[in-house]
């Protein structure tokens, strides 16, 4: 077999250090905007762009010696159902019964995906670099909550949710990752990249009841 | 007296009302100016003006007047002129504002032209219990189960809470009932996991205990004061729901009894006690049972006199006769009002006896009138209950159609919704439904002891009489006798329907349309049954049986279905990251589901056929660039992959090598073609599939559903990889030459770098891509892909290294041409779910040495016939032709009158600039073994005959691929 | 809109799911062994019944994890899940 490049790195493509110059995210034409619609006191919302945020989906057997292992390499239990374990510098999101997101701060892609595959030790599971997949929307704000239970129908009373819970599901008619990361209460929305404008107007859309005037 | 505005309106130390006499407000009613006070409804600031009368009546032009007060009102309907115009509100219903504006209408509203530009949104909440009805069943439901803990979500009509509580005079505990409203309000508002949504309508009760709630959050304020959405549409899931919606009061069916003047008894009760009106000062009370007995003493007490009561029970309970003859009124017992009299307003009564087996008797008197009250008993609001899947069952003693225990399913029944009409009942009901609510969705709590009420307490059966016989004509020509206002349907209506031959209730709604007005049935319904069960001599109104309760409750705008999902927000736009520079390009786009993406690029104000013919060109004889991120990708991972691969492709991928490429085509079980696309084979255990656009979500769920339902111990994985990736297709002769500057470091040489191979590298501008070889065009090409956030940086670079080129980019159109000149089919387009991979001719793709998901099916008998439709070639004989996608393809013979039959259909049609003229796809019955007939394609009246030829038009020895056609 | 309950994520509308029909129809060990009536009950024939009806769903929308319920068709009481075959290996 002649191969004259790569095929693939131990750790993907996207290995290869940040060329920050030529990167974009879907969302960074929006800022101005964010800031307008920003409301601030006791019925204040907020939306802003967390780009370029590092995730790994994990498929494995739940079970498995794999999993245990890449839990205690990222010193990171293994989330429960609906749950996330870590905290917004690096989590791990359940997102089903054999799946599991990593996120991280940016650009750790590469470094993580090796720590993941050398716990893995060639058992089943699948490790996959999706940082370029999705981006980060934050809501925030003492109406957040408000604001998403106009485009969800997720239970997302304290009583059923609350910091340090996620769930895939629908906002309007987009497939997200929610992830409450805050009490007042502060959201995390991963969405697929494609989604992020019709997403950001959805919820643009619902936070002006609470703009003033 | 005459210069007031509100004539009659009581003076406040008779009845103080629950209106706010310090502010007065003004509206305008068909031009003329109506004064009421915040708080009042149109129709009672209509009454307090002494207007009764509305619009006349849909077919008859019938005077009418306001008949209700409350969402049963037939008559008073109007269409609302302030902001956008809404048609068939009832003005009984509609809260007053400065500013509002209204036509009273004659049964029919009209739709405006004008955009709705009020808001209007959604919101989702879950609840452990929802108490539909803030009557006094519904508040102590609610009460007790916000003591126990659970969240509790009640739901009223109206602006203020306590049912009917205020249109009356009972007490609670010694006190005037509001007084215990008011408590109970404020321990419900303070207690932070119960939401009170008042003006709230519980439109429908679906399976799973999911309740829709419209709000009117704005409705009774002007425009120009409101903010924030007008109504807002509420999705209710509730744990427990316990229904306390109350009873609506039944009219009476008698000559002329659609009179102005003619009102329900509790709605006289309603307009004199809460908002502080006399609808008149001789009132007439016609009843069945004891509740109008109220009506009549608060008429009295208000200085109005009431010259009769007629009751149709021969013995009225003693109790109440002495207390209205003490307060100075006349009982008639065993009699019936058997005529309004007076035009168009009710100026009298004539009352006759009624003997044991409902016949007239005696001679009618006549007695002078201004308002006649009606009450024909009640019926219980079961609408909500029953579309919740409840059946019920009619209750000879309520003398009404009741929940049937234990036929309904989650939801408690409460109150005068199940046919209890007493205060106390009412309310040991709620207090023991909350209590079980709450304790059935975990939050344990014991009612309370009921307080002590005083109130109505009915004591006498009813005696309902469903249509009051008339002096001398029989029911055939009780034409003036109304079964239904607002439909202006009578007695002889039904009569007539039984004449033609329908039994069934629901034959005699449809023929006579009584209970298909706004109201839906909730006044008019259940005399319509009592009359059609006397006219059918059945035994009871439940033995005919209801018609079928559906949502809504009442009507609601299309516009809050609605909500904030239309324009940009109707349906997600999804955009790849070069989507800025397709649109400074001047791309015309087209939606390929959700996506948008780019169909072609006009340059110089070029049509779409000149854009797409240069495009073309481009790609065929110098180098060209699509977008090509919309593609769907996933990783398939894990030691099983291969076998995974080649048991969902018909293809073989097992023995794909590590490094290359290969085209695969997907089958149902069925055997019909579900998407193709391109897997590379990253390594021995990790390919990265390719989709098609439209396909990506489908097919993930089809690898998923074979791993977790069919085969579990298969060890491999799948991760939607699709927006990891932005991919940029570089087309044509010079493609070598562009890719060779925008990767320097990958050998793209004719040797280097084979066909179906693809290779890692950095880009000139640093970025990591991975680059594969692989053409849908039949050209020498390149797919270049990069991680998404570099998606614009990959386009703007592969622009940059083939300016000097003439680089064109081109759009989806251009790429439809292209695949179809070599003949290869788009899944969706050329196939329809009728379609295997051997009527397409793909023989080659499908594997005799191994099974694979809709294998079996390709021998079938069906999948063998001689006349299965062939993919072919279509060339129209002229040569210029176009060929509508869709077109049918008849026999050269065919006859020209139906039936004609049909050998096929065009799939893809096209002028192809390499070709010269224009050609097709078609799916053709036995069409490979037509190669070379002459169809006919019956086209708007004339016929364009078509060569039928195999399916590649282009470049048939498949020498392009590798750029032999370079230099 | 139904509320059901996926067995991983809870509670979830219905408009999260997509429906697969009868469960327990298994992909036949060897298709080409089967004669074409066997073969075409596989593929076509399923039950309809007014009544009880084992049924499979799929959380499009969450953890996207196949289960089956038994749902009544009269009613669309469903009742507690059946763990999808692969959870329970």
């Amino acid at each position: 077999m002649t191969v004259l490049h790569r095929v693939e790195s131990e750790s993907g493509v996207a290995d290869t250090a940040t060329v920050t110059a030529e990167r974009h995210s879907p969302l960074e034409h929006r800022v101005a905007e964010f800031e307008r619609s920003a409301v601030h006191g006791p019925r204040g919302v907020r939306l802003a762009e967390e780009p370029f945020l590092t995730q790994l989906d994990l498929r494995m057997p739940p079970s498995g010696t794999a999993l245990r292992a890449v839990s205690e390499e990222l010193g990171l239990p293994v989330p429960a159902a609906n749950r996330v374990s870590g905290d917004e510098r690096q989590g791990l999101l359940w997102l089903g019964p054999d799946e599991w997101l990593l996120v991280a701060e940016e650009g750790r892609a590469g470094e993580l995906l090796g720590v993941v595959r050398s716990a893995q030790q060639g058992e089943a599971g699948s490790a996959v670099d999706v940082s370029a997949n999705r981006t980060t929307l934050r809501l925030s704000g003492p109406m957040a909550r408000e604001v998403l239970e106009k485009v969800c129908s997720v239970d997302l009373h304290p009583r059923a949710f609350s910091t340090g819970h996620c769930a895939q599901t629908l906002l309007g008619r987009a497939v997200a990752v929610l992830w409450q990361v805050g009490r007042e209460p502060e959201y995390r929305v991963l969405v697929r990249c494609s989604f992020a404008n019709y997403l950001a107007d959805l919820l643009l859309d619902a936070m002006a009841e609470f703009l003033p005037g | 007296m005459t210069s007031s505005p509100n004539p009659h309106r009581l003076n406040a130390s008779v009845r103080s009302g629950r209106i706010d006499r310090a502010r007065a407000i003004d509206c305008t009613v068909d031009g003329r100016r109506v004064r009421g006070h915040p708080g009042d409804t149109l129709a009672s600031a209509l009454l307090a003006c002494g207007i009764t009368e509305v619009g006349p009546s849909i077919h008859r032009g019938r005077a009418r007047g306001v008949f209700t007060a409350d969402c049963t009102e037939p008559n008073a309907l109007v269409q609302r002129l302030d902001g956008c115009p809404e048609p068939m509100l009832p003005a009984t219903e509609l809260e007053i504002y400065e500013g509002l504006e209204v036509r009273t209408l004659s049964g029919v509203g009209w739709l405006s032209g004008q955009r709705d530009t009020a808001g209007y949104d959604k919101k989702f909440v879950r609840s452990d219990v929802v108490v539909v009805g803030a009557g006094p069943a519904g508040l102590a439901a609610s009460l007790v189960a916000a003591r126990g803990g659970a969240r509790v979500m009640l739901i009223d009509q109206h602006r203020e809470l306590g049912g009917t509580l205020p249109d009356g005079q009972a007490h609670v505990s010694g006190h005037p009932a509001t007084e215990w409203v008011g408590r109970a309000a404020r321990e419900l508002a303070e207690n932070e996991n119960v939401r009170i949504l008042t003006r709230s309508v519980a439109l429908g009760c679906y399976d799973h205990n999911y309740l829709l709630v419209a709000e009117r959050r704005a409705e009774h304020l002007p425009v120009w004061r409101s903010s924030g959405p007008r109504q807002r549409l509420w999705h209710v899931r509730a744990g427990q729901v316990v229904l306390a919606t109350g009873a609506h009061e039944r009219p009476l069916v008698f000559a002329d009894n659609d009179r102005p003047g003619v009102m329900l008894a509790s709605a006289v009760r309603s307009y004199v006690n809460r908002y502080a009106v006399l609808p008149g000062r001789e009132g007439v009370v016609f009843t069945t049972s004891d509740s109008a007995y109220a009506t009549a003493l608060d008429l009295l007490s208000c200085g109005a006199r009431v010259p009769a009561i007629v009751d149709t029970r021969a013995e009225p309970p003693a109790r109440l006769v002495e207390q209205v003859r003490a307060a100075g009124a006349q009982v008639y017992p065993g009699s019936v009002v058997t005529a309004a009299t007076g035009e168009p307003g009710v100026t009298g009564v004539r009352i006759a006896g009624l003997d044991g087996n409902g016949s007239l008797t005696g001679t009618p008197v006549e007695v002078g009138c201004d308002l006649l009250a009606v009450s024909g008993g009640w019926n219980p609001a079961v609408q909500l209950f029953a579309q919740s899947g409840g059946t019920v069952r009619w209750d000879p003693v309520v003398a009404g159609f009741v929940p049937d225990s234990p036929g309904g399913r989650s939801a408690r029944v409460v109150g005068a919704a199940r046919g209890t009409y007493d205060l106390a009942g009412c309310l040991a009901q709620g207090f023991a439904a909350g209590a079980e609510a709450a304790t059935v969705a975990g939050f344990r709590v014991a009612p309370p002891a009921v307080p002590q009420v005083d109130g109505d307490r009915p004591v006498g059966r009813p005696r309902p009489v469903w249509a009051v016989p008339d002096e001398s004509r029989p029911r055939r020509e009780c034409t003036e006798h109304f079964v239904d206002l607002q439909r202006d349907a009578t007695v002889a209506d039904v009569h007539a329907a039984t004449e033609t031959g329908m039994r069934s209730v629901q034959h005699v709604k449809r023929y006579t349309t009584v209970s298909t007005g706004v109201e839906q049935g909730k006044s008019s319904g259940v005399n319509t049954i009592g009359v059609l069960a006397e006219t059918l001599a059945a035994s009871s109104p439940g033995e005919v049986g209801t018609t079928t309760f559906r949502p809504p409750y009442t009507p609601v705008p299309l516009a809050l279905f609605a909500g904030r999902t239309r324009g940009p927000l109707y349906d997600p736009v999804r955009t790849t990251p070069m989507h800025t520079r397709h649109e400074q390009a001047g791309a015309v786009f087209e939606d390929v589901g959700q996506w948008k993406r780019a169909r072609y690029y006009p340059k110089n104000g070029e049509d779409m056929e000149t854009a797409v013919l240069r495009e073309c060109a481009a790609a065929r004889t110098g180098v060209a660039l699509q977008d090509v991120s919309t593609l769907g990708r996933i990783e398939v991972v894990g030691s099983d992959a291969p076998v995974f691969l080649d048991r969902v492709y018909t293809n073989k991928f097992s023995n794909l090598p590590v490094g290359k490429a290969r085209y695969g085509v997907m089958c149902g079980a069925d055997g019909m073609v579900l998407d193709d696309g391109v897997s590379l084979r990253l390594a021995e255990d990790r390919y990265l599939m390719s989709t098609t656009t439209g396909g990506a979500a489908k097919v993930l769920d089809w690898l998923e559903e074979w791993l977790q339902t069919e085969w579990p111990k298969l060890d491999v994985y799948c991760t939607s990889v699709t927006e990891q990736w932005a991919a940029v297709a570089v087309v044509g002769p010079d493609s070598r030459t562009v890719v060779g500057r925008l990767a320097p470091e990958l050998d793209v040489s004719a040797e280097g770098f084979g066909f179906m191979r693809f290779a890692e590298t950095v880009l000139r501008n640093g970025v990591p891509a991975r680059v594969a070889r692989v053409s849908f065009s039949g050209e020498l090409a390149f797919e270049v892909n990069v991680a998404r956030w570099y998606g614009q940086a990959l386009w703007d670079a592969a622009m940059e290294a083939g300016r000097d080129l003439g680089i064109t980019p081109y759009g989806t159109e251009t790429m439809h041409v292209l695949r179809a000149e070599k003949g290869f089919v788009i899944v969706g387009q050329d196939t329809d779910g009728t379609v295997t991979p051997l009527d397409l001719g793909m023989n080659w793709a499908v594997s005799r040495s191994k099974d694979f998901i809709g294998k079996r099916s390709l021998s079938r008998p069906e999948m063998l016939r001689a006349d299965r439709k062939h993919l072919v070639g279509l060339l129209p004989v002229d040569g210029h032709s176009l060929l509508p996608e869709g077109a049918h393809l008849v026999d050269q013979r065919a006859p020209r009158r139906p039936p004609v039959p049909m050998l096929g259909h065009v799939t893809s049609s096209y002028r192809s600039a390499a070709l010269g003229r224009t050609f097709a796809l078609g799916l053709v019955s036995g069409g490979r073994e037509r190669v070379g007939e002459v169809l006919r394609a019956p086209v708007g009246g004339t016929d364009i005959e078509v060569e039928v030829t195999t399916p590649v038009f282009y470049d048939e020895e498949g020498v392009r691929r590798d750029g032999a056609a370079q230099g | 809109m139904l509320l059901i309950r996926c067995p991983w994520c809870g509670d979830r509308d219905e408009v999260e799911f997509r429906y697969g029909g009868q469960a327990d129809v298994d992909y036949p060990a060897d298709p080409e062994r089967l004669d074409d009536t066997a073969w075409g009950n596989y593929l076509f024939v399923r039950a309809n019944p007014l009544g009880t009806l084992t049924e499979r769903w799929v959380h499009t929308a969450g953890c996207r994890r196949w289960f089956s319920v038994v749902r009544d068709t009269a009613t669309n009481e469903m009742s507690p899940d059946i763990p999808s075959r692969r959870e329970s290996r």
